[in-house]
């Protein structure tokens, strides 16, 4: 009998110890035996590691001397290490889908305890496959050609470093952001931890070379409405929200905001968080990119009476860049791959009101304060305080919406540091007394330790305890008073402080659940985009050809940001250059014979991948995405689906019944 | 059917552990099974897991045949909606699996024993619970111990046939 048919084919078994993960709470010997006596099993083997080079290489051997025609390795999840022993078996010389893989490890070993259960589960887990790959066929993996281009979501530092990476690779990028300008949050910072350079400084000149380069297609106040297609071919609707200018048009001359009707601003400045006012017609701030200015229709006098002077229209004269009857457009765009880069959220400190945020007027966020010391923030970077003193004493609370049970489990990875960083700038500029409020410092990673020692002899006070209430000093002082037990000392201590600045984490963006759906990935914890693997593929997701960069897959700092960005590009890169992906072959196909033609699969499918000719389900197989929802409708059983034939599933059914 | 009590009485005295066939879908509930073993969450070892790419794959007949074979209960995991890797499988496999509820349930098999899940690639500690859940919920319930006809089974893919 040949190995291309399925009669009783040799049969080789690897069980793999995996050093002691699986040999732990796996007898593996014994599996390795049980397997020498199921039918057909002509070799079986116990090896350390069967990943490794001379695990694989046995496997090859074994192939090549015994004739094997299968292979089952029973090791780790098949998410991990199936495309490993695929390879070897087709080194070895026959069809890489002749091969089984048996998940002793994530599914036995790791969650198991008792040796004797582990153990028959593994062997029951083996048997199916053994049974099952008796009725394995050899199959092709088809080519599917990708489109080089790729979309870059959203436009903060890991998005605006991820398209000038590909950029500069020669591909195509749309970069989409839904603000009126990129830059991201990172564009609010003033200084950047560890080594204080100016975030503007080092960011916005990527920002200008986004915009002019000739590779990048920057979309800003754009989202991502749809996706469609697959890896290499994904099909995006991106909606475009009027920004009531012509962007080609504007020079960003800024003058119709200066004769704006309205002498000043009265809406609050999203970008200074609320510390300042703009008019409605405005610029995000100075160095925004697209330097164009935006029209906010809800505060715009045209929009709400349809009847200003508009005396901005009247300056703007033959450029004729404002346009109050701009509506929402649609793109639709083809590429190959996608990079999310969505950022975070910082913590809503309205959900700890203890801490007084919203209620005392000298309670800032750590965002609010970057503004405050920011040369271009709404105070030209003078610390004040809301009546216009200078703080002598200011108290920084750490762990505000991190590592807390009421709010998040999570560490958001970044406060400490840029706590001793606002430390740091405000004794600079004011002289005050600061006290951090801590329950650790975490300063892991490049200069981090060196720079806390600085602010430390900087003379920055550092109480470890976390602030339990936040009250108004006695006598109208318009000092709060913070409270913490010091558990150094093991004592309450309580604070009279000028003002107080709330170290808010880093949470998931409000929307990731739906751009989750959007591009059919995984949330993991806390709502973060979940990795394909933590530690091997950090930057992909279980969907191929989407990929992530930044604060989106978990709160980082700025290097890891743009360091995880060049990795997404460069995954990126790595598919869309090659031209080409193989696909799969779990395609569904109908045996025409037995087909009665009832049209039950062809509703079914979500790809329209099923078409009736000459009364009989005909599916194409480029279409097809091999869900097997069809397969498992057919009332006549006349469509299979290759890697998942019913009788392989059946043998599994039986292989791990056997004993019961 | 034996009465489920005595039933239990007597199995739980000869060391009886529930068997249990899952079938769990490629890119949630398989990999949520994943995550639950490099967190190294521990749970009852009883069930089988047969990886499928969707739930909407699952045909009644394997949860009747597994029955049929010896399980004791059948667990079918997949994508919550709206995350189906395939668009809408999982609605496919909800559908089913409702309509082979009443099936068992005419055939007098209790539908606790067979159980469907939307587990999400991230949701480990769900699966942990499922399956703790489901185990003690069987092992309420005792063997299902269908009558075998005195030949036994027929086989169901005979090689020669397969080979032909």
């Amino acid at each position: 009998m040949s190995a291309e048919t399925n009669g009783q084919p040799k049969i080789g078994v690897y069980v793999c110890h995996c050093g002691t993960n699986i040999a732990a709470t796996v007898d593996v010997e014994a599996v390795q035996e049980f397997a020498a006596g199921l039918p057909g099993v002509t070799v079986s083997r116990a090896y350390k590691y069967m990943c490794s080079d001379p695990g694989q290489e046995m496997i090859k051997e074994d192939i090549r001397a015994n004739g094997l025609e299968r292979v089952v390795v029973a090791s780790c999840s098949p998410s991990l290490h199936e495309a490993t022993f695929r390879r070897a078996t087709a080194e070895g010389g026959i069809n890489p889908y002749y091969f089984q893989m048996v998940n002793i490890r994530e599914h036995d070993s790791w969650v198991h305890t008792d040796i004797a259960e582990a153990t028959a589960k593994a062997k029951d887990l083996l048997r199916a496959a053994v049974h099952r790959v008796r009725f394995h066929k050899p199959l092709e993996r088809s080519r599917v050609d990708v489109n080089p281009a790729v979309m870059v979501v959203g436009g903060g530092i890991a998005g605006i470093h991820a398209a000038l990476t590909l950029a500069n690779a020669d591909k195509k990028v749309y970069l989409v952001e839904r603000e009126p300008s990129i830059g991201g949050h990172m564009a609010q910072f003033d200084k950047t931890f560890p080594t204080l350079d100016c975030a503007a400084c080092i960011l916005t000149p990527k920002m200008t070379e986004v915009r002019g380069h000739p590779n990048i297609t920057l979309w800003t106040m754009a989202e991502v409405d749809k996706v469609d297609g697959y890896v290499g071919n994904y099909k995006v609707t991106v909606r475009h929200k009027p920004r009531f200018i012509i962007e080609e048009a504007c020079v960003g001359c800024l003058e119709c905001i200066e004769v704006c009707v309205f002498r000043r601003g009265k809406t609050p400045d999203e970008f200074n968080l609320g510390l300042s006012m703009r008019k409605p017609v405005y610029i995000p701030f100075p160095q925004a990119v697209p330097p164009v200015v935006v029209i906010d229709q809800d505060a715009c006098i045209e929009f709400r009476t349809g009847r200003c002077k508009k005396t901005c229209v009247e300056i703007c004269a033959d450029r004729n860049a404002i346009d109050f009857t701009q509506t929402e457009t649609f793109d639709e765009v083809e590429v190959g791959a996608v990079i999310l880069a969505t950022g975070f959220k910082a913590f809503d400190p309205k959900r700890t009101p203890s801490y007084g945020h919203g209620v005392y007027p000298n309670v800032y966020t750590a965002m609010e304060l970057e503004r405050l010391v920011n040369s271009s923030g709404p105070t030209e970077g003078h610390v004040t305080l809301r009546d216009g003193r200078t703080p002598e004493v200011v108290g920084i609370v750490h762990c505000v919406g991190s590592r807390d049970v009421n709010t998040n489990e999570h560490c958001s990875r970044v406060c400490c540091m840029y706590s001793l960083k606002l430390a740091h700038l405000i004794k600079e500029k004011t002289g005050a007394e600061i006290y951090n409020f801590y329950i650790d410092i975490r300063a892991p990673g490049k200069g981090m330790e060196e720079f806390y020692n600085r602010v430390a002899e900087e003379g920055v006070h550092f109480i470890r305890g976390k602030v339990a209430d936040v009250y108004p000093e006695a006598g109208n002082t318009g000092r709060v008073i913070l409270q913490a037990e010091d558990t150094l000392l093991g004592r309450v201590r309580k604070i009279p402080v000028d003002m107080v600045v709330l170290a808010t984490g880093l949470e998931a963006q409000a929307d990731a659940e739906a751009v989750r759906r959007t591009f059919n990935i995984t949330c993991g914890g806390g709502g973060f985009f979940m990795e394909r693997h933590p530690k091997l593929a950090p930057v992909s997701t279980f969907t191929d050809g989407i990929f992530l960069a930044g604060a989106c897959q978990g709160p980082k700092d700025i290097p890891d940001t743009v360091a995880q960005a060049g990795a997404a590009a460069a995954e990126a890169l790595a598919l869309v250059d090659r031209g080409f992906v193989e696909m799969e072959p779990n395609t569904a196909y109908v045996v025409t014979e037995e087909c009665s033609g009832c049209k039950t699969c062809i509703p079914l499918c979500p790809y329209t991948a099923i078409t009736r000719v000459d009364g009989k389900a005909q599916i194409n197989p480029v279409l097809c995405k091999g869900c097997g929802t069809c397969v498992a409708a057919c009332p006549s059983g006349s469509i299979r689906q290759n890697l998942f034939e019913d009788e392989q599933i059946y043998e599994e059914i039986l292989g791990v019944l056997a004993d019961a | 059917m034996p009465e489920p009590t005595e039933n239990l009485q007597e199995s739980t005295a000869n060391g009886w552990e529930p068997k249990i066939v899952a079938f769990f879908c490629n890119w949630c509930t398989y990999l949520a099974a994943d995550l639950a073993g490099t967190s190294r969450m521990k749970y009852a070892p009883n069930a089988r897991v047969i990886r499928v790419m969707c739930s909407g794959r699952v045909d009644p007949q394997f949860v009747m045949e597994a029955l049929a074979r010896g399980a004791d209960g059948v667990l079918v995991g997949g994508c919550h909606f709206g995350d189906c890797h395939y668009q809408a499988g999982n609605h496919k496999a909800l559908r089913r699996f409702r309509l082979l509820q009443r099936v068992l349930m005419g055939l007098g098999i209790e539908e606790e024993r067979i159980r469907l899940e939307w587990i999400s690639a991230a949701e480990a500690d769900k699966l942990r619970d499922v399956m703790n859940e489901m185990v003690a919920q069987i092992k309420a319930l005792g063997p299902l111990d269908l009558e075998v006809p005195a030949e036994g089974f027929p086989e169901l893919a005979d090689v020669e046939e397969v080979t032909a």
